[in-house]
């Protein structure tokens, strides 16, 4: 059982959990994550990465955002609840150098796994372009703290409702074109974003590391269900990620291989809407 | 398998008894020979498509007592010497024709804490029951004495009374054991190890505790219940149980003994990383490891539509490669989960099926269609990346190669096709390398399966390891022979450890 310490709602479907969790506060590193379950007997098993942790007080923290009924569960847990099962860290750490300059790409909810890696290369001297972005203003997350740590920090929404209008791809590109070109980039965001993101980089040269949230079961190698084409190579996010080269990952079937039970999840929903509208009418013909 | 139904069979087993226990001079070889070897009662063929029960219901009393009847008695015990954990096969077989059954159970229990276990998913066809002297005498292993069903007999008449015997703890020394994995070799050594007074401590990744027996199994072979009470016995001995932890990851095994002062380590983490064909297509929506298939349906309870979170892909046309134990479960739990052709594609022929003869019948009776001498070529894909067909290769018997089994050549020209929307791909098991890749002092083989000695020592000391880990992908039971090895060399390390320590004080 792991305790849920706090609670902070940070956009309209965003959510920031404090959970007591001592040993993995203790072992975690960049780029790690855990996976949770909110029911022993029938709950699925939810990856999430480990936005930041606190060794002394033995605290890991966790974002998510509501996708599906898990994650809507887990949204109405409150502080002093607890959730039966988290294990973790799970992955592969980052590799953390000096690199010199990197660009640093958050979309919507992937800058949630961006911020402690950002946070690492800072620490590791590095210089940080940050570019944060989301379909709209309500939608991004951790705008102060990825600022904070940030030498060049530039926000944009596909809307235009802040900063500036338009997809995370064209600042990128932009810095791209500067001479010196960076040394590296990392993108993390929806999958098509880290596609073009990486397609944006490719001409340029720009080494570019992507953070990959497949279709997981246990997180430890024995399944197989994370399994990406990466160049020649099969890999397995949960031990062999969850960071590749983006520009080796075969985005598509990674995005045809996350939609594997969009049938059968839609059905779910829609019963899920069935037996709500059924609730609604008992209530009402009581 | 016989076409009698339950009750039949079961009313002639009541009738031979009763003609046999009222003779008036004991039962002599001769007679023994002539009692006819008794057939499993099972769940109907057809009402087990759509349920998760155990499809073998067990022996009767009657019947339990007539098979043991058919046991000579023999002076030299192969069955014994083939028993990875070396049960006095004969000595609790007499109890049972006795009706001694708490005698029997007393007396496997002297060397095995899961018989219910054993019982089930052994090969006793390859272990104890092949050179049973009754069935060399009848021409046929399958009619040697059935010893796991006489084993799975009396653990469940134990089970039954509902007063399961804790085995006794020798009081406590004060030394700490860690055991990483609760599978089979886990659940042994924790067993032998808690026995001698040691503190045992077993460290699960799953939220759920079995290992294999609990996500690949399925219940319709092994029913949880049986993993839950084989488990709640090591609870009652004092064994202290960590879900959730991942060594390796959640803490480093070589801080297990520095930093929380474990006297010894167990490794028993099996083999889980799934072997994939590496033929073209085979990253399509729709293809499996057996192990992402069985463990949605098993542990993750998918079979379960109504109540599970997760979901279980719905096939209606499905090819499994492989023709080992797993390749059959992920079989059968196909035609559970409602699939209307499933076909198990195999390169050789039936006759070097790794799998148990009787699973092969069990999925031949549930409908499944055995393609042998056929394997897969490459996965054709259709809409949205999802499998549409496999294309296959057909193949002949040649030179037998390392395994002594005659190899499959391919047939140029041979390719066709098979309309299937799911392929589930069952052909083995590499070592899991979590825990080697944060242990570098641990010596491991080119295939990254623990290297350990006799005793199964690792190259580090105080750390040994058994089961898959070690064995590559292998048995239940050979995985708690090795387990039942490595507790004896933790024992007697730590009591040599603990008298020394007594002398010196």
């Amino acid at each position: 059982m792991t305790k849920i310490l706090h609670k902070k709602q940070l956009s309209k479907d965003v959510y920031l959990m404090k959970l007591d969790a001592p040993l993995i506060a203790e072992e975690r590193k960049a780029g790690q994550f855990i996976i949770l379950q909110l029911d022993d007997n029938y709950g699925e098993r939810i990856p999430l990465t480990i936005a930041d942790a606190d060794k002394d007080e033995g605290s890991i923290s966790i974002i998510f955002q509501v996708v599906g009924k898990s994650t809507q569960d887990l949204s109405k847990m409150n502080a002093g609840q607890s959730i039966p099962t988290l294990v973790g860290p799970l992955g592969t750490p980052t590799h953390i150098d000096n690199f010199g300059t990197v660009v640093c790409v958050g979309g919507g909810i992937g800058v949630a796994p961006l911020h402690p890696i950002a946070q690492a290369l800072k620490a590791a001297g590095n210089k940080l372009v940050i570019i944060i972005g989301a379909r709209s203003k309500d939608l991004l997350i951790l705008e102060d703290e990825m600022k904070a740590i940030a030498d060049e920090f530039i926000v944009c929404t596909d809307d235009g409702s802040y900063g500036r209008k338009a997809l995370v791809t064209e600042p990128l590109k932009e810095v791209c074109e500067r001479n010196p070109k960076p040394d590296m980039s990392i993108a993390i965001g929806p999958p098509i974003m880290m596609k073009f993101c990486a397609e944006t980089t490719r001409p340029y040269d720009v080494h570019t590391l992507v953070s990959l949230n497949t279709i997981m079961v246990d997180g430890t190698g024995m399944c197989g269900g994370c399994r990406v084409n990466v160049g020649e190579d099969v890999k397995f996010v949960c031990v062999d990620g969850p960071e590749f080269d983006g520009h080796k990952v075969d985005f598509d079937n990674m995005i045809s291989r996350l939609n594997s039970y969009k049938d059968i999840e839609q059905e779910a929903h829609e019963c899920n809407l069935d037996r709500q509208v059924e609730e609604k009418k008992m209530e009402v013909s009581k | 398998m016989s076409n009698l139904s339950n009750e039949e069979i079961q009313a002639k087993a009541i009738e031979l008894l009763e003609e046999i226990v009222t003779r008036e001079e004991p039962i002599k070889p001769r007679d023994r020979m002539k009692i006819p070897p008794q057939a499993m009662p099972h769940q109907n063929e057809f009402a087990r498509r759509n349920n998760l029960d155990e499809v073998a219901l067990g022996l009767t009393m009657e019947q339990a007592r007539l098979e043991a009847m058919r046991c000579l008695q023999c002076v030299k015990k192969t069955c014994v010497n083939d028993c990875p954990v070396f049960i006095d096969i004969p000595g609790f077989i007499q109890y049972i024709a006795d009706g001694d059954m708490q005698g029997a159970a007393d007396e496997i229990k002297k060397v095995s804490l899961l018989p219910s276990i054993c019982g089930r998913v052994c090969p006793q066809e390859t272990q104890c029951q092949q050179n049973c002297t009754v069935g060399k005498a009848l021409k046929d292993v399958d009619k040697g004495v059935a010893i796991g069903r006489l084993e799975r007999f009396v653990a469940d008449w134990e089970r039954a009374t509902g007063n399961i015997k804790i085995p006794e703890v020798k009081p406590e020394t004060g030394k700490k054991v860690a055991v990483i994995g609760s599978g089979p070799a886990g659940l042994v050594v924790a067993a032998d190890v808690r026995r001698e007074g040691h503190h045992v401590t077993i460290f699960e990744a799953f939220h759920k505790l079995g290992g294999v027996m609990r996500y690949g199994i399925p219940e319709f072979r092994l029913p949880n219940d049986i993993i839950d009470q084989e488990i709640s016995t090591l609870e009652k001995m004092g064994v202290e149980f960590k879900t959730n932890f991942v060594v390796g990851r959640t803490r480093k095994l070589m801080d297990l003994i520095k930093k929380d002062g474990y006297d010894a380590i167990f490794v028993g983490t099996g083999a889980g990383l799934p072997m994939f064909m590496g033929i073209d297509g085979e990253n399509l929506v729709g293809v499996f490891s057996a192990n992402e298939y069985l463990t949605r349906a098993n542990l993750m309870r998918a079979f379960d539509r109504e109540h599970a979170d997760t979901p279980i892909y719905q096939s209606k046309n499905v090819a499994v490669l492989g023709g080992g134990n797993v390749a059959m479960d992920a079989a059968r739990m196909a035609v559970r989960l409602g699939a209307d052709n499933v076909y198990v594609v195999y390169r050789r022929t039936e006759k070097e099926m790794p799998a148990r003869v009787e699973e092969v019948a069990h999925a031949k009776e549930e409908g499944i269609e055995f393609h042998f001498l056929r394997n897969a070529k490459r996965i054709i894909g259709g809409e949205n990346g999802r499998v549409k067909a496999m294309e296959c290769l057909k193949y002949e018997l040649g030179e037998p190669d390392d395994s002594g089994r005659r190899r499959p050549v391919v047939i140029p020209g041979s390719e066709f096709t098979l309309d299937v929307d799911t392929v589930i791909v069952s052909i083995g098991n590499g070592s899991n390398p979590l825990i080697s890749q944060t242990t570098p002092e641990l010596e491991v083989n080119r295939w990254g399966n623990i290297i350990v000695d006799d005793n199964q020592k690792t190259s580090v000391d105080k750390i040994y390891a058994g089961g898959d880990i070690v064995l590559g992908a292998a048995t239940v039971i050979l995985a708690m022979g090795e387990g039942r090895k490595a507790a004896a060399a933790i024992n007697k390390m730590l009591s040599d450890e603990f008298a020394a320590e007594a002398k010196n004080n």
